[in-house]
């Protein structure tokens, strides 16, 4: 085994790898849209006046938080088909995904309601206007260019951690390099392509972000640094 | 097989694993500590050759995932000459890669330093290392440690990434226990707890209290 770079090799295999890159981007994207929703119930769960709803909401949000990925993987993956509940393993790691990230994203949601100047709400009582108005014209206009760069580095966050479904067998781009590697008993290509290829995917997507959260800032009126 | 028989027997196994888990997060925490300070100061020097080299390490870092990384450092670097044992590649790896995130939070913190402090030390004539070691860096840890706080409980979810590169930790063991018994909910179900618990009743009251210490030295109340 010698650690030349074959580029014949990496020429060979990059098709496969491109193919599976496109299950990597679908898979981050359907994570992310179930975590987006996922963590607007979290955050229903956070604003209810109910006690007892807020509490069990946050103790729920909190073990999400603090437990492993890898492992809520395996339990939802290992553990439903005892309950009779047979998923696919795409099924299983988007849920676990969107579960997962939907737990960030309520945070995120929560700290841009919060950032809503609290006179923007007396104005509004003062005004007399209903709830709904208020949330649909005032605070959520405001709210949504605060939440846009979490939001966003969140979508980046999924998308790197998409790797980890390969370990359940969902056929991305991991597993494409995994199986490409053993199978022709090099791993040196495959793995330094999957690299490759997040970085070109992942930093301009981070500048975009970053971009991005800048022009809001400006457009807003705050000066960023 | 209830559950308490299921921890009577199988219990050890799960706290050897976690042993483990606590060794990777003490190393990789200090591995990740000293690189986000040693780049995070790089990353604001004028010099453009050590910016540079802190923001490509800090972009490569942050822009492929762990995981990838992960692999790479324990299948690939071996062809090159280098291999490290499963453990080492784990904690080297964890700690390079949060102390990419590490550096961009001592960036900010050092940029958040009062303008007023930074202008007193050149007033006072003072050269930039002792600006820095006297003035700037005491200051930064009460901003730095709430991000820095977050970042170390996501190291510790991360630390269960090691499991996939043969390093026997709780999330290895947990897949091994599965693989005997098949009773997949007690395993998985244990392993969740104890990095729940781990992290909730170990690790956050610790970083809260580092947190209270550092604001408390710099005059700070922040209760």
């Amino acid at each position: 085994m010698n650690a030349e770079w074959r580029w014949d090799f990496a020429i060979e295999i990059l098709p496969q790898m491109l193919w599976a890159t496109l299950n990597t981007i679908l898979a981050a994207g359907i994570g992310y849209a179930i975590a987006t929703i996922v963590g607007l119930i979290f955050l229903l769960g956070q604003r209810t006046p109910i006690k007892l709803v807020n509490i069990i909401n946050r103790e729920v949000v909190e073990f999400i938080r603090s437990t492993p990925l890898l492992i809520q993987l395996f339990f939802v993956y290992f553990v439903l088909p005892q309950f009779g509940i047979t998923l696919s393993a795409w099924v299983c790691g988007m849920i676990t995904i969107g579960l997962h990230f939907g737990t960030y994203l309520s945070e995120v949601y929560r700290g841009a309601l919060e950032g809503v100047p609290k006179t923007q709400w007396e104005a509004c009582r003062a005004l007399n206007f209903t709830t709904l108005y208020t949330y649909r014209r005032i605070v959520l206009p405001q709210a949504f260019p605060i939440a846009i760069p979490g939001m966003g580095n969140y979508l980046v966050g999924i998308f790197k951690d998409t790797p980890l479904l390969s370990t359940i067998g969902v056929a991305e781009l991991f597993h494409a390099a995994t199986a490409v590697g053993g199978y022709n008993y090099r791993y040196l290509e495959p793995y330094t392509l999957v690299g490759v290829i997040f970085l070109i995917l992942s930093v301009p997507a981070a500048m975009g972000i970053r971009k991005l959260e800048n022009s809001i800032n400006k457009s807003q009126g705050k000066v960023k640094n | 097989m209830s559950y308490f028989s299921f921890l009577a027997e199988h219990g050890s196994t799960l706290l050897l694993g976690t042993v483990t888990t606590v060794k990777v997060l003490i190393c990789a925490t200090i591995l990740y500590v000293v690189i986000s300070m040693v780049f995070g100061l790089m990353r604001l020097s004028k010099n453009p050759i050590i910016q540079g080299t802190a923001t490509i390490y800090i972009e490569f870092f942050r822009g492929t995932s762990l995981m990838v990384q992960l692999f790479w450092v324990y299948y690939v670097l071996p062809f090159f000459g280098i291999s490290l044992e499963a453990f080492t590649a784990g904690v080297v790896t964890i700690g390079m890669n949060f102390g990419a995130y590490g550096a961009e939070i001592v960036r900010g913190g050092i940029i958040a330093v009062p303008k007023g402090q930074w202008e007193g030390a050149y007033a006072l004539n003072f050269s930039p290392a002792k600006r820095m070691k006297k003035i700037i860096i005491p200051q930064i840890f009460p901003i730095i440690l709430p991000p820095a706080a977050n970042l170390t409980v996501e190291l510790l979810k991360a630390t269960a990434l090691v499991s996939l590169v043969t390093v026997v930790d709780l999330t290895f063991e947990a897949k091994q226990v599965n693989s005997i018994t098949w009773l997949s909910a007690q395993c998985f179900g244990t392993a969740l707890i104890i990095y729940y618990i781990m992290s909730r009743f170990f690790l956050v009251p610790f970083l809260r209290w580092l947190e209270v210490l550092a604001a408390r030295k710099v005059g700070k109340d922040i209760f």
